[in-house]
């Protein structure tokens, strides 16, 4: 089975200590995770783990069960790239003087689609969200000018089908056991 | 005004009193002192037994819970206290058993500061407990203890360590208890469907080579009256995983014996033959299945299982019946259509024959001068009549214990088999025969495995618990040099053993002892073991390298099992 790029989405408790569960069942297996962003959910007190790894579907699976399995997840999935919407978020710091003295810089801020989130009188800072390439190209048009910060968060997804988190919950809260 | 607040340590006594705990295990120091001295004055309800190390805490409390299927209890302190524990958390987490650990932690305005015996046991401890969760507030121990022992028991039960706080052992709280029922995010018990009851009956009736599996899950559900009924009614041969094993009568005539890797010829080769493959609560481990690129391939598969993420884990299932086993198989049973299947019968009895000439004869009775552990167990059956519980340690001695014991009722066979922790026999037989007063208690264990924990020899001359301990001696890690035998040309790296005088290590310790090195005097020594009323140590000093076999070499299929 080939290797494939997964996004796996956790619906939790917020709680201490899950996210250490949580990334313990990629470390028993061997898997080095890609990207890693948690945040609040849609629903009030429910957090949302995105996930990214590179592995087989054989071993997503698995891994989405056990996940799925500890006591304070309430859901988890896992899709691939087209079944998503999915973006990162980067931030480059650049020499202010660049900015007049490398009249293509504007261009190149311009054509990406990326913002000047700040100018300062040494340094100004563009922020940029996309898809990992558009990022990645972005860095190399201007790597050559000297980049004086660079980093890239982890990956946000949304799925294209419903996920049902609060129906969920609601089944849960009746059901008497 | 009356004050009827209480203290944190106080709350956790109530907490297990309310959960119906009598007997605890554990072992005291700095930051667990005040839950102590509560035990003290609660003595009369709750029973707490003084192990002589920590691992002994949680081997004994999973013994307890083996034996009677109730939640054991263990309890240690902060740093070392708990991080002895680890090793019988993790065999409890991978053997499913129902287990809540209680440590003493520093004080929370302490935490993170490296003090004095200050370990993050729940990091530790995470990716080996079903749950675990650090308290730091007294007010926050009686919804906590509730959740700790309805996750451990219900579901798939497995071990949940509580932390405690020096301070919130020490906080005063008005206490109120509340057993849980249910938590949000967990659902322990899936909702059977009838659909796929009524796919997997259609498969079972129309199979010409049905084979049933059965593992733990059957004892864990207490299922055994409705496995029983399964299997006489559909005639279905059916085969064990060792923690499965007691929960079918061993002499039951549809009970074809062990699978696994030193399991029954009969069960491993047919396994490859079977046209429909029947998984009842156990979950394909690689000692059982050997190489799954060639297991059961042309098998259609139903798996009985409780945790969804068993399901297509290791084997593709056909059927996959979600659910409480007690509850599928009650649903099961009315679809299945009444068979005897007898000439599918006569392929196992054949392989048994094969099996009884080519093992099982020379093992039981062995023309060689030195005693087999086989006869031993033999012997012990003989005289237990198949009543005892049989706790047996890890190694050689294990296989032949599983392989040859003879059981009437269930939760009989007590045995480290998802971890393979030497060192668990001596103390999980202290509490499997506390658990169980009325039943006799043999503990099987090698010379190694008897080594790692000894000094629990101590906690059975203190209590006077009349457990048995039977070490079968081959002056060898044997299941180890039986691999250097076979896969490193007899290299002997570092596995033969100068072993110390046993017998005057347990009169040492007050316990009667006696050793046997002839086989005209195994017969009187294990009736006189069987018939003492207190505990008893016989030393069995056995054929040093004799092997277990039949055997499935790693890697190896099911079909390519060795008889010699």
């Amino acid at each position: 089975m080939e290797n494939k790029t997964f996004t796996i989405s956790v619906y939790s408790e917020n709680n201490v200590g899950l996210l250490n569960r949580i990334s313990g069942i990629f470390l028993k297996r061997h898997i080095n995770i890609l990207s890693l962003n948690v945040s609040e959910s849609e629903i009030e007190n429910v957090s949302r783990f995105i996930i990214v790894v590179n592995t087989t579907e054989k071993w997503v699976h698995n891994i989405v069960g056990q996940i799925e399995k500890q006591i304070e997840v309430i859901k988890a999935f896992y899709h691939i790239d087209e079944e998503t919407i999915f973006l990162e978020n980067a931030l480059f710091k650049i020499e202010s003087s660049l900015l007049f003295d490398e009249k293509q810089i504007q261009n190149i801020i311009k054509e990406s689609h990326s913002q000047i989130v700040t100018v300062a009188r040494d340094f100004f800072v563009i922020s940029k969200s996309g898809q990992r390439a558009e990022i990645e190209s972005l860095y190399e048009k201007l790597k050559p000018f000297g980049i004086m910060q660079f980093v890239r968060s982890g990956r946000i997804s949304v799925s294209k089908a419903k996920m049902e988190i609060s129906t969920l919950l609601e089944e849960l809260k009746q059901e008497p056991v | 005004m009356e004050n009827n607040k209480i203290s944190g340590a106080e709350a956790v006594i109530r907490c297990l009193l309310e959960e119906g705990v009598d007997l605890v295990y554990g072992y005291p120091g700095g930051a667990i002192m005040p839950v102590y001295d509560e035990l003290y004055k609660f003595k009369d309800q709750l029973h707490h037994v003084l192990v002589r190390h920590e691992q002994g805490a949680t081997h004994a409390a999973q013994g307890f819970a083996r034996a009677t299927g109730k939640v054991g209890v263990a309890i240690a302190t902060s740093g070392p206290g708990a991080t002895n524990l680890v090793t019988g958390i993790a065999d409890a987490q991978i053997d499913s058993t129902p287990m809540v650990c209680i440590t003493g932690q520093v004080g929370k305005h302490l935490l993170g500061s490296d003090a004095f015996q200050e370990t993050d046991i729940i990091g530790i401890s995470t990716p080996v407990t079903k749950w675990n969760y650090q308290i730091t507030e007294a007010s926050e121990i009686p919804e906590i203890m509730a959740k700790a022992f309805y996750i451990a028991k219900s579901g798939r039960p497995g071990p949940v360590l509580i932390d405690i706080t020096k301070n919130a052992q020490f906080d005063e709280i008005e206490f109120s208890y509340k057993k849980c029922t249910s938590i949000r995010s967990y659902n322990p018990k899936p909702t059977l469907n009838l659909e796929k009851i009524k796919e997997a009956a259609q498969l079972i009736n129309t199979a010409k080579k049905p084979f049933i599996i059965f593992g733990q899950g059957v004892i864990l559900s207490e299922a055994e009256a409705e496995l029983k009924a399964l299997v006489e009614k559909s005639g279905i041969p059916a085969a064990w995983t060792i923690l499965g094993l007691s929960a079918l009568p061993t002499n039951h005539p549809l009970n074809v014996g062990m699978v696994g890797m030193h399991g029954n010829y009969g069960p491993n080769v047919l396994t490859n033959e079977c046209d429909v493959l029947i998984a009842l609560g156990m979950r394909f481990d690689d000692r059982v299945t050997g190489n799954l690129a060639t297991y059961a391939k042309q098998a259609k598969v139903i798996h009985f299982e409780i945790d969804p993420s068993e399901i297509d884990k290791n084997v593709k299932t056909t059927v996959a019946v979600l659910a409480d086993l007690k509850e599928s198989l009650t649903a099961l049973i009315p679809f299945i259509e009444s068979k005897t299947h007898e000439s599918w019968h006569n392929e196992f009895k054949a392989k048994y024959e094969i099996e009884l000439e080519a093992v099982i004869n020379d093992e039981l009775k062995p023309k060689k001068e030195g005693i087999s552990m086989g006869e031993t167990i033999e012997m012990i059956n003989k005289h237990s009549k198949g009543d005892a519980i049989m706790v047996s340690d890890v190694g050689q001695h294990q296989m032949f214990a599983c392989r040859y014991a003879k059981f009437n009722s269930t939760k009989s066979n007590v045995t480290s088999g998802g971890l393979g922790t030497m060192g668990f026999a001596l103390p999980a037989a202290i509490g499997a025969k506390m658990g169980m007063p009325d039943r006799e208690v043999v503990a099987i264990i090698g010379d190694g495995g008897f080594q790692m924990t000894i000094q629990e020899l101590a906690t059975i001359f203190q209590t006077k618990v009349p457990v048995k301990i039977v070490v079968l001696n081959n002056e060898f890690l044997g299941m180890v040099r039986q691999w250097q035998q076979l896969f490193f040309d007899k290299r002997y790296a570092s596995t033969e053993m100068i072993n110390p005088n046993f017998i005057a290590i347990a009169e040492g310790y007050y316990i009667k002892a006696k050793k046997v090195t002839k086989r005209e005097d195994l017969d009187a020594a294990v009736a006189e073991m069987i018939a003492s009323k207190e505990s008893y140590f016989l030393e069995v000093m056995v054929e040093k390298e004799n092997n277990v076999f039949p055997m499935i070499p790693t890697g190896a299929s099911v079909s390519d099992i060795r008889l010699c």
